[in-house]
């Protein structure tokens, strides 16, 4: 089942009563897609491919910016103007070669979100803004399958696991994204840049515990994290039965919202 | 006296406070001791026709007001008040 590199390689995961060959079998035979290879999909995606996970896939659209060095740490200096899939595929398979990385180097869209889905058992939104998070729900809710979710603000991040049927979505939450502002550019809000190591590395443990069914995932649990007074915050979230996706059920396909981000908050 | 704790986003209107107290028998009432003693505050938390914003949560213990009484949810001096704005980097 395991060749010698991986016994050796995952010998940490073998002696954990609660994973053990089995596990590892299961964390080998996973497919999780990680939407967004910034600040929160870089750990995400090392501590995944780090852990085995058989396939990997990867979904970006953007290049590296210098201005993302200071928190993104699957990409190097060496990497500006590169993809940023190609950039983290490149590492990732340094990492682990036994890992089955599959680069889209794209947006997650309304047209193309379903069939990027369709291949994986998890979906993990690493994304930047507000309507990728609400498709992401819905094509996640929509293909039946689970989903991590984490953000980060300035000093802030918040982690939830949603299941569908087993707990409430992102709509349960917030319904509808913010409403568009002329300043709902990313790069417009500061961000601490370790905190998408906190958020991101919560985010690959429970994606990690719903492969291996070990734990009690984040379902209808809002986790707030706040580094400033290093503050960690965990409140009930309840199925809304208003909410318009798995509640009155009034949404019934995938659609593009407007651009809006934590900026059109401030 | 209800304990609240206000996110970092508004800890410039509380003078960098994480934890304050605010008197009131419902979360209305608490809002508007907290206007009083840091002006500004309410008005990121309400909007005009004085609903709580869509994108911040306030919970009552570990629930969320939403699915309490909302705005006129009773409390008592033993309760923790956390309010939890949206966030959506990454």
């Amino acid at each position: 089942m395991f060749n010698s590199d991986e016994k050796e390689r995952y010998a940490r995961h073998f002696i954990l009563p609660e994973i053990g060959e089995a596990g590892q079998k299961k964390i080998k035979d996973a497919k999780v897609l990680v939407v967004g290879t910034g600040g929160l999909g870089s750990p995400v995606d090392f501590y995944l491919a780090a852990a085995g996970v058989g396939t990997l896939g990867i979904v970006d659209a953007d290049v590296v910016d210098a201005s993302n060095l200071q928190r993104q740490i699957l990409h190097f200096t060496d990497d500006i103007g590169k993809e940023k899939t190609l950039s983290a595929k490149d590492k990732l398979k340094k990492l682990n070669p036994n890992v089955n990385v599959i680069t889209y180097q794209q947006k997650a869209l309304a047209q193309n979100v379903e069939e990027l889905v369709a291949n994986y058992d998890i979906i993990v939104d690493c994304t930047d803004n507000f309507p990728a998070r609400f498709l992401l729900n819905d094509a996640a809710y929509f293909a039946g399958k689970p989903l991590v979710h984490g953000a980060i603000f300035r000093f802030d991040g918040s982690v939830t696991t949603i299941k569908p049927n087993e707990g409430p979505c992102y709509r349960c939450i917030y319904h509808q994204p913010p409403a568009p502002s002329k300043q709902s550019d990313p790069s417009l809000a500061g961000l601490i840049g370790s905190v998408p190591g906190i958020v991101g590395t919560i985010m690959a443990t429970e994606t990690l515990k719903l492969i291996t069914g070990v734990g009690r995932p984040l379902v209808g649990k809002l986790l707030s994290i706040d580094t400033l007074h290093m503050e960690f915050t965990k409140v009930n979230v309840r199925k809304d039965p208003k909410c318009p996706l798995c509640g009155t059920k009034s949404i019934t396909g995938l659609v593009d919202h407007e651009h809006a981000t934590n900026i059109d908050l401030v | 006296m209800a304990q609240v704790r206000i996110p970092s986003a508004l800890e410039g209107l509380t003078n960098g406070s994480k934890q304050v107290e605010a008197q009131g028998a419902t979360l209305s009432q608490v809002i508007d001791a907290l206007e009083e003693a840091y002006p500004g505050i309410k008005e990121r938390l309400l909007d005009e026709s004085g609903e709580l914003r869509r994108f911040i949560n306030i919970y009552v213990n570990e629930e969320d007001v939403r699915f309490l009484d909302g705005l006129s949810t009773g409390l008592t001096s033993d309760d923790q008040i956390s309010i939890i704005p949206a966030v959506a980097g990454g």
